[in-house]
């Protein structure tokens, strides 16, 4: 995608780019010794990376925005090291970038400016404690979410947030990003799942944030830290909720011979009252790629398929399933398939989580959105969608989570194309606008990062970005963690030209 | 600029309303002196003694829109849980603000769950989207009317339990849930209250005394059906209606620590196993933040309302 990045980071947002316009100091390695030193000193001295291919590496997320610039590489395997980091960090005046394995679309994960220290978490990775008792497990932000779930299911739990990306993804990328996933429509995003975090603020303080029990004590601070995307410190340890494993699935694979009988499907389940673990709808595009390498018997013909789960006791599932094929019926569903076992479910399933990688057979290049829509508007937005694609000239295909109305527009395009760029940027902002337009939200699951800011006030006032920006303020006053992340241009650590030596007293 | 105007997009009108309803309110919050939101004063002592020159206002009232297909209800802080849970429930619908009478905003800026919240979801999930009078008297929104949204830092979050301390809540949207078909509580004073929350698959309360075990299950008849025959292998459980809703001192425990309940000094209680929340008779010894967790609330108190004028005197989780 190499010839995509840099029209996308001239494409970026409004703090991009003034990172790309700044003059700033390039980083040097020979000008950080002493910065590479203290951090060897007080980590370990190959737990320090400072090569050029490390520091290339971590420069880039799993997004498509270029331009970041990481200085020495971080990989702390207690509390203890990542606030001396911290400390470290602030007396070289030197921001910090958090990451867990930077599989992030927004952006979140560059580190952008004066070369900042990036703290990767990937080697805090132990599960701590499960607490049956208390209902949670401690683990550290390195631990990768399906290995959580795996971890947990000998107990007869799991972790509910389960983002396509789970396979690699950290619960510190999933509290950072507010995680979601295919079965966050019945469980809700990783906010519900989160009890109690211990971070690391900016300042380098190790702050108890939430706790065990039903109302911690003060303000939810656990609540505005989740979804923060790394701004307003580090992730150090986290408990999360242990959600019971259901006995009985079932899981519909129902065809459509338009994607809007599908989008209605998905209303009319929602209004019936069954709320199901999952609705995902996968378009005919979508449905064909899938196809040609899972075999899992999508059919190939169908506008749209809709994948719909739901879970809980034997005799219930059967009476929400049942439900659910009628509805579908009732919406010209034209078949309606019952998984008969865990391995035809799992197939099912293979298709969906991989989607994204087997268009790589169609184009080298995708961009992929995440917007969310009210439910009655699925069916409308998504035409406008196609009419977007046709307007610009693009491929665009859609799988997307149906039962939250989080849309996720795949754009399908050669870089090589001239022009192409330009005409994948201009359908991105439309879909965005439609999507506001159908009073919908910027992100469903991906987060600010660096690709939405200058659309932060499409949503948002003024008023709006102040009070956010406070929040970012009492946590980061100097702007230390993630700068020109989030906020857009005009408040406080958007412009990455604000970061500066601590004032006095300002952490009171 | 003003909180209206924006970027004067139509896309955003519904965020950038300017409802002459919340304007009104804008304008009784002002800029300048104490001032306190009085819901139904149902829990009116938390957070401590109200500083006497405070003025008291009310929050406005009324459902705005509700979209039963959506999951998701708009209706003014002022307005009486009863009544918009009256109005969703011809809809079959439900939400996690707790039916112990009060208002949504007093019930949002309390942050208590109801009895059976393992069931219908904690008060901090239900609030999607907030629309607050800030100390400088402007009109703030924030979250948004989706039921997924990680646009921008969460305020919703923040608001809830805040005793309106950083905001004056005036309109809010709130997730709903569907009614379950068959809601039923059981009752028995032999039971082993942890066995019994272990042995169901999904009880949407387990409530004991010291004695009683209280357990509702809701669902699909048959899965009532089913869990009641797995609760009856851990007490001798009767069909019974609806409780009365327990009173007291609320307390916040760890689950775990149930276990030990006799060790803490509660008087009369009723504990929520599996959540940790418990009505006692005494209140819970004060508890504490460490000086750093402290020191960030102090300067988002600061932030949010720099000359003290909101809510004053009160401290969130004071005198529950």
């Amino acid at each position: 995608m190499a010839s995509f990045l840099k029209s996308a980071a001239s494409a970026g947002s409004a703090a991009y780019d003034s990172f790309r316009r700044l003059p700033g100091r390039k980083f040097e390695p020979a000008e950080t010794d002493q910065l590479v030193l203290d951090l060897q000193a007080a980590l370990t001295e190959d737990r320090v990376r400072n090569d050029s291919a490390q520091r290339a590496l971590m420069s880039h997320d799993a997004s498509v925005f270029d331009g970041g610039n990481a200085g020495p590489v971080c990989y702390p395997e207690t509390t203890d090291e990542v606030v001396a980091i911290m400390k470290i960090a602030e007396r070289h005046d030197r921001a910090v970038v958090p990451r867990g394995a930077g599989t992030g679309l927004a952006g979140g994960a560059i580190p952008l400016g004066d070369a900042p220290v990036v703290i990767a978490v990937t080697k805090m990775n132990r599960v701590l404690e499960i607490d049956e008792d208390n209902g949670i497990a401690w683990v550290e932000p390195g631990v990768i979410n399906l290995d959580l779930t795996n971890h947990l299911k000998p107990h007869g739990y799991h972790f509910a947030p389960d983002p396509s990306s789970q396979q690699v993804c950290t619960i510190g990328g999933n509290v950072a990003n507010n995680s979601g996933g295919p079965h966050c429509l019945a469980y809700g995003v990783t906010n519900a799942h989160i009890m109690a975090l211990e971070v690391v603020s900016p300042a380098g303080d190790v702050l108890q944030l939430g706790g065990l029990d039903p109302e911690p004590l003060g303000l939810d601070l656990r609540g505005v830290f989740v979804g923060s995307e790394g701004t307003l410190g580090v992730t150090t340890k986290v408990a999360v909720k242990l959600t019971r494993n259901r006995p009985g699935v079932r899981t519909l694979l129902l065809s459509f011979s338009s994607v809007r009988d599908a989008a209605n499907t998905v209303s009319g389940v929602i209004a019936a009252g069954v709320v199901p673990a999952a609705m995902e709808v996968m378009d005919a595009r979508i449905t064909e790629a899938v196809e040609n390498y899972v075999h899992a018997g999508y059919p190939t013909d169908a506008a749209a398929v809709l994948l719909a789960e739901v879970d809980g006791l034997e005799s219930g599932v059967d009476i929400d399933a049942d439900q659910i094929r009628a509805i579908g019926l009732a919406n010209n569903a034209t078949d309606v398939r019952l998984a008969a076992d865990d391995t035809e479910r799992a197939l099912l399933w293979k298709g969906r989580k991989t989607a994204f990688g087997a268009i790589a057979q169609i184009a080298p290049d995708y961009y992929l959105h995440d917007t969310v829509v009210p439910r009655s508007a699925l069916a409308d937005v998504l035409e406008e969608v196609y009419a977007i694609a046709d307007r610009n000239d693009l491929l665009i295909m859609n799988v997307f989570h149906a039962g939250d109305g989080n849309l996720h527009p795949l754009i399908i395009f050669d870089g090589r194309d001239p022009g192409v760029l330009d005409r994948v940027h201009q359908a991105g902002a439309e879909i965005i606008t439609a999507s506001l337009d159908a009073g919908g939200v910027l992100s469903g699951e991906h987060g600010i990062g660096v690709e939405k800011q200058k659309f932060m006030s499409r949503m948002f006032t003024d008023d709006d970005l102040d009070h956010q920006n406070r929040v970012r303020q009492a946590f980061d006053p100097v702007c230390r963690a993630n700068p020109g992340k989030v906020m857009p241009m005009g408040h406080s650590c958007a412009d990455i030209q604000q970061l500066r030596a601590v004032p006095r007293d300002v952490w009171g | 600029m003003s909180g209206d105007s924006g970027s004067g997009d139509s896309s955003s009108a519904t965020l950038h309303s300017t409802d002459p309803v919340l304007r009104e309110f804008a304008e009784l919050v002002g800029e300048t002196d104490g001032v306190a939101v009085a819901g139904g004063r149902t829990r009116w002592s938390a957070g401590g003694e109200l500083d006497s020159a405070a003025r008291v206002i009310q929050a406005p009232s009324g459902i705005v829109d509700y979209v039963p297909e959506e999951m998701i209800v708009t209706v003014r802080a002022g307005t009486p849980v009863a009544e918009l849970h009256a109005e969703l429930a011809a809809k079959g619908q439900r939400t996690g603000l707790p039916e112990r009478g009060g208002t949504v905003g007093g019930a949002l800026a309390v942050g208590e769950n109801d009895v059976t919240v393992l069931g219908r979801g904690t008060v901090r999930s239900a609030l999607l989207q907030v629309r607050y009078v800030s100390s400088e008297g402007r009109i703030v929104n924030g979250g948004g009317p989706t039921v997924k949204n990680v646009t921008g830092f969460d305020l919703p979050r923040l608001m809830v339990g805040s005793l309106g301390t950083l905001g004056c809540l005036a309109e809010v949207i709130v997730r709903t849930n569907p009614i379950p078909t068959v809601s039923q509580w059981y009752l028995a004073s032999d039971a082993d209250p942890f066995a019994s929350y272990q042995a169901v698959m999904a009880p949407s309360a387990v409530v004991y005394d010291g004695t009683n075990t209280l357990v509702l299950l809701e669902g699909h008849a048959v899965d009532v059906d089913q869990q009641a025959g797995e609760l009856a292998a851990t007490g001798s459980f009767v069909e019974v209606g609806p409780p009365s809703l327990p009173t007291g001192h609320r307390w916040s425990l760890p689950p775990a620590e149930l276990k030990k309940i006799a060790t803490h000094d509660t008087g009369a209680f009723n504990a929520l196993v599996g959540v940790g929340t418990v009505w006692a008779a005494k209140p819970q010894p004060a508890r504490t933040l460490s000086p750093e967790v402290q020191a960030v609330h102090d300067r988002m108190k600061m932030q949010f309302d720099p000359t003290g004028r909101l809510n004053p005197g009160r401290k969130p989780g004071v005198n529950r």
